[in-house]
């Protein structure tokens, strides 16, 4: 089943066009990679599918509905989750305060969550649901193994916890899909194999997985299904198989073969 | 003397209150607002108009002062989304001179340069808190200090607080997190401006009159002193630092060397706090408040999967 779909997603600024029409599908239940050389407008459309950045045409389908240019809050509340290739945690806040900022709208008894309104509600209620959404984050930290640095502030753990605290933070939204970007990014081997496990262990929650990452170890592994961007355009989509054995893949990464 | 102390009390009291809306914007939504002036001589001047002109009571006139306020607050709070640091600084600081400046030129209503005197005192139950008599007037200036600062603390406590961190921290993030950050940051202003709007009203039934000479751009910025020298994202260390500031600017009339040290000293000190707090201890007197989850909250969490 198709969980996300992207059709003839354009962004460009100015002159630069970042993301060609590119048709991106993601299949619920999957590993989806999302690699490319520098440059090659991924985490742009990233930013276009999480509503950070709107689209300059095409159009953006998640579970069937356009969801394109909606601003970011609405489309996390739908369900889709994300974290950002330059980590981007509330420094000065705990660890678990961080996550139970992810938790921020899935409180309150009406149907209406997050509401604003409903926001208020839940300040004359407060001491209950506070105990939810602590024990919540608490789960999710225990999920990382982290309920032990619970109090600490979150600038001060270190980096491999760091990205591991912004996946949880985005796991307590209760996501159908998560976006990694480049989660892999700055970690040493055991830390990555450490990383991979987790990303298994987080598709065997019944989440979809979309990840952007540089490590082709990690890429070849854990993903499914793998598309390739060069220049803002698709190149090609496939098994890990197929995309190794490409050849305008192969030239992409490594450039033609001079004869 | 000691009369002259518990007006200092009572003006520590009112300013305490806009430290408070102040500490909203600036220490929890990191908005950099310089417009607590401007709603504290809207509060003010509602009050003064209403009770005189209308024969309103003081009372019917507190929470028009707050919902006029809070009303200028999201008409402040819309426009100035997208700006930032000093620019969000400046703009605000055009609108505290604008509300001064309608009141300085708006005769029909305001009376403008002259003010409006002969404002009734309060009545409670046929009990006339009289300024000149302080005690009472001081009593009442502190139970509303006292239900603003509990609103607020639990307030912070909620996830409306931690929204609002969150927006202060990282916009972008707090976005992806399904947090509204348009909605936060207008409410921030909204209560900011409803205080403000409050501690006007006190003010005008304080002083029975107004004139616009007393909203100037200096109160903007001995609200942001007090909450910066308290501590920013710190309720209790707003209320202390209104104090501190209330006692310094009147040093010289308390120590009564008025005659000798001239009225622009406390300008210069406050500069001076400001340079020595930013070098020394930069987090102000007390620091952002903690909330440390886990004690109050949980009960038996088995935390530790390591």
């Amino acid at each position: 089943m198709i969980l996300l779909e992207t059709e003839a997603l354009t962004r460009a600024y100015g002159g630069v066009v970042a993301v060609n029409k590119v048709d991106f599908v993601v299949e619920s239940g999957l590993i989806t990679g999302l690699i490319g050389p520098n440059g090659a407008g991924k985490t742009t459309l990233f930013n276009n599918m999480t509503g950070l950045d709107v689209p300059s045409s095409g159009k953006v389908f998640f579970n069937k509905k356009n969801i394109t240019g909606l601003p970011a809050h609405t489309i996390c509340r739908m369900g889709i989750a994300r974290t950002f290739q330059n980590i981007r945690l509330f420094k000065e806040l705990t660890v678990v305060e961080n996550v139970m900022i992810g938790r921020h709208f899935k409180t309150g008894k009406s149907e209406t969550k997050g509401r604003f309104f409903n926001a208020i509600n839940s300040y004359v209620h407060m001491k209950q649901e506070e105990e939810q959404i602590y024990e919540k984050a608490c789960d999710w930290l225990d999920f990382f193994g982290m309920a032990s640095m619970k109090n600490e502030l979150a600038k001060n753990l270190p980096y491999g916890r760091q990205r591991e605290l912004e996946i949880a933070r985005a796991l307590a939204t209760d996501p159908k899909l998560l976006f990694l970007d480049e989660p892999a990014a700055g970690m040493n081997p055991q830390e990555t194999d450490h990383l991979m496990a987790t990303i298994r262990k987080i598709r065997d929650l019944d989440i979809t997985v979309v990840l952007i990452e540089h490590d082709m170890k990690l890429v070849m592994n854990i993903c499914d299904t793998i598309t390739v961007l060069n220049y803002g355009q698709k190149l090609a989509q496939g098994t890990p198989r197929e995309i190794k054995h490409n050849p305008s893949v192969i030239e992409a990464y490594l450039g033609k073969e001079e004869e | 003397m000691f009369n002259f102390f518990l007006l200092i009390l009572i003006y520590s009291g009112i300013y305490a209150l806009m430290a408070l809306g102040q500490n909203i914007i600036t220490g929890y939504g990191g908005l950099l607002s310089l417009t607590q002036a401007g709603f504290f001589a809207i509060g003010s001047y509602a009050t003064a108009i209403l009770t005189t002109r209308f024969g309103w009571s003081f009372w019917a006139t507190l929470p028009a002062a707050l919902i006029l306020s809070a009303f200028f607050g999201l008409l402040i709070g819309l426009p100035t989304l997208r700006l930032k640091g000093d620019y969000l600084a400046i703009a605000t600081l055009g609108f505290g001179e604008i509300v001064r400046n309608v009141l300085n030129n708006w005769d029909s209503v305001t009376r403008g340069p002259m003010g409006i005197q002969r404002i009734p005192m309060p009545d409670l139950f046929g009990f006339t808190i009289n300024p000149y008599k302080k005690y009472a007037f001081l009593v009442m200036v502190f139970i509303f200090v006292g239900i603003a600062y509990f609103i607020f603390q639990r307030l912070a406590r909620s996830r409306m607080g931690r929204a609002l961190s969150a927006v202060r921290e990282d916009e972008i993030a707090a976005q992806s997190m399904g947090i509204n950050i348009t909605t936060y940051k207008v409410f921030a202003f909204i209560l900011g401006a409803s205080v403000a709007g409050l501690a006007g009203s006190l003010q005008a039934v304080f002083s029975l009159s107004v004139t616009p000479g007393t909203y100037t751009f200096m109160v903007s910025v001995m609200v942001l002193c007090m909450v910066v020298l308290g501590g920013m994202g710190n309720f209790k260390a707003s209320i202390l630092g209104a104090f501190i500031i209330q006692l310094i600017s009147y040093f010289p009339q308390l120590t009564g060397l008025s005659s000798v040290i001239p009225p622009q000293f406390k300008q210069i000190l406050f500069g001076l706090i400001l340079v020595v707090m930013m070098i020394w201890r930069p987090q102000g007197l007390l620091g952002r408040e903690e909330t440390r989850y886990g004690k109050k909250v949980a009960k038996g969490h088995k935390g530790g999967a390591q």
